[in-house]
């Protein structure tokens, strides 16, 4: 059970949150959050935004009752964590390009700090948020309003890439990935998958992710995948 | 009846063991199909041999994807699930599972679901010869089957079997002929009679039956004005639908013999006395699972602390007193 230190409105239905305490996890992993009794049935998985001496850090949309009580909690507040859970991202050296798309930054500012002179895209469909603190830690900060982040980015340029962001942004890296690797590129490109998920620890399976070895867990064997493993239906 | 002493020597005099065709459930409470895994998940949180049982992911002969698109949906104290019995299929469970399975010293269930009449008789005899050459080995794996003739996310098989009882019979004794090991029937809240369903299972030489499965039912998306799972309808599951499974319990309680694997909801300790007080020898816990990590060990912490509250000794005292 953490505390809540402060829980910070930064845009429309986005904010982010403080927990006091000592937290582990790496990149790119999450943990399963609760600050309700019975209901909501399930805890809600958010990824780690930042680690530090003050606790730690997550940023999330408001988008259904979970997170709209999430919204509700100030200091003091109690909220069960359960984590670190899930595969994060690899702890690579090279190039290495960050893109985030809306909320899908959260995971990226604990990526840009651990691999100091990355390049960081962040692109929002409105109001843009958090961009000064990437700045600090990014060699080039590229941010886009209300267009494509993906289309600021040449993947050919990087050994890799990371990507976090909404399902269509995703299926579009993962095809610029494949286009830079027909053209003789060794880019890999990692993409950090959100879905629905129950126990967050693999066991239920509700988070399946198609892969082309079969169907995988967002939440254990993920959530972060190599984009040309991920099989997109849709 | 418990009437002195302190309650930490109250809890050692506590008889919370329950007893299905010869196999011993060192508590009720065992963790149900579809939520656990295989166990290994919830072991690295604590020790799951403190458990009653545990009841596997749902097996099929045959390895299965799963559904498409969205498989879970939160609803009102519940959830709706189409995972669709996502599973490595019996061949590979038995070569990579049974391993650790050996390890457990707690009562395991093998949940055995099928497309077809022939998928099921053909995975309960593959169990079975698995048990028997580890049983002269000395190295038991599987202490019983479930058999689930009710799951409402397969488009075959599954509830097919589960809704009419003239249906299911054939099945039942198919797979009582195909094995020799402890066998529960794992009913369906939208079979026409639970309680007729019941009664045919024991008819039919099940040692047990479990119940309830998950109620079918729906969540439409009204912005895209379609439901939210491919396969139209879910499984609901959670506290919303204790009532139901409780009253069922209850019902078949009131007609069989055999011992009643309860579940449907359960949440909490005093749920847990409910479903004995039904009737049911041992319950199962689904989606509290979800609700808390460290389900187990808390619920028979607070299991314990009832009974020792309400000078309970054994639940045999309490089960089936409604």
């Amino acid at each position: 059970m953490g505390t809540v230190i402060s829980n910070e409105r930064l845009a429309d239905n986005v904010y982010h949150l403080r927990v006091g305490g000592e937290y582990g996890g790496e990149m790119g992993q999450f943990y399963m959050l609760r600050a309700w009794g019975a209901y909501p049935v399930l805890s809600r998985p958010l990824s780690i935004h930042q680690v530090s001496d003050e606790g730690i850090d997550f940023l999330y949309h408001v988008v259904g009752e979970g997170t709209e009580l999430f919204s509700q909690l100030t200091p003091g507040d109690s909220i069960n964590l359960e984590g670190p859970f899930g595969s994060g991202f690899p702890a690579v050296t090279g190039r290495v390009a960050l893109i985030g798309g809306g909320i899908g930054i959260a995971p990226l500012l604990y990526c840009a700090r651990e691999l100091p002179g990355s390049d960081v895209y962040l692109g929002f469909s409105r109001e843009p948020y958090r961009t000064e603190e990437f700045r600090s830690h990014a060699a080039r900060l590229t941010v886009d309003v209300g267009g494509l982040i993906l289309d600021n980015v040449d993947f050919a340029e990087y050994d890799h890439v990371f990507v976090c962001g909404p399902h269509p942004m995703l299926k579009a890296a993962q095809l610029k990935g494949i286009a830079a690797a027909t053209a003789g590129s060794n880019v890999n490109v990692y993409l950090s998958l959100e879905n629905r998920m129950a126990c967050g620890i693999g066991a239920c399976l509700v988070c399946s992710v198609s892969c082309k070895d079969g169907q995988r867990k967002a939440c254990a064997d993920g959530p972060v995948f190599l984009a040309e493993e991920v099989v997109f239906h849709d | 009846m418990i009437k002195n002493g302190d309650s930490s020597s109250l809890n050692t005099q506590l008889d919370l063991s329950a007893n299905i065709a010869g196999i011993t459930f060192k508590n009720p409470i065992v963790m149900a199909s579809g939520t656990f895994g295989f166990g290994k998940e919830y072991a690295k949180y604590y020790d799951i041999n403190e458990l009653g049982g545990i009841s596997g992911k749902g097996l099929t002969l045959q390895p299965k994807a799963g559904n498409q698109g969205t498989r879970v949906y939160e609803t009102a104290s519940g959830m709706l699930n189409s995972v669709g019995l996502e599973n490595p299929g019996i061949p590979a469970f038995l070569e990579k599972e049974c391993a650790y399975w050996e390890t457990l010293d707690t009562a395991r269930i093998v949940n055995l679901g099928g497309n077809t009449f022939e998928d099921y008789v053909t995975g309960a005899e593959l169990i079975q010869q698995d048990a028997d050459r580890r049983s002269d080995s000395g190295r038991k794996a599987v202490d019983m089957i479930e058999l689930n003739i009710s799951c409402p996310n397969v488009k075959e098989g599954g509830i097919a079997f589960g809704i009419r009882t003239c249906d299911a019979r054939e099945l039942v004794r198919a797979v009582r002929r195909a094995t020799s090991l402890p066998l529960s029937v794992k009913l369906s809240p939208n079979a026409e009679d639970v309680a007729d369903m019941a009664l045919m299972c024991q008819e039919e030489g099940a040692d047990a039956v479990s119940l309830i499965n998950t109620i079918s039912g729906m969540k439409i998306d009204v912005r895209r004005r379609r439901s939210v799972f491919n396969n139209l309808y879910a499984g609901l599951s959670g506290p919303a639908i204790k009532p139901i499974a409780l009253r069922m319990v209850h019902q078949v309680a009131k007609r069989v013999e055999i011992p009643i694997i309860g579940m449907g909801g359960i949440s909490s300790a005093t749920d847990i006395i409910e479903f004995i007080m039904a009737g049911a020898t041992v319950v199962q816990v689904g989606t509290y699972n979800f609700m808390n990590l460290r389900a187990g060990e808390d619920l028979l912490r607070d299991l314990r602390q009832f009974m020792i509250e309400e000078n309970i000794y054994s639940l045999d005292e309490i089960r089936g007193i409604v």
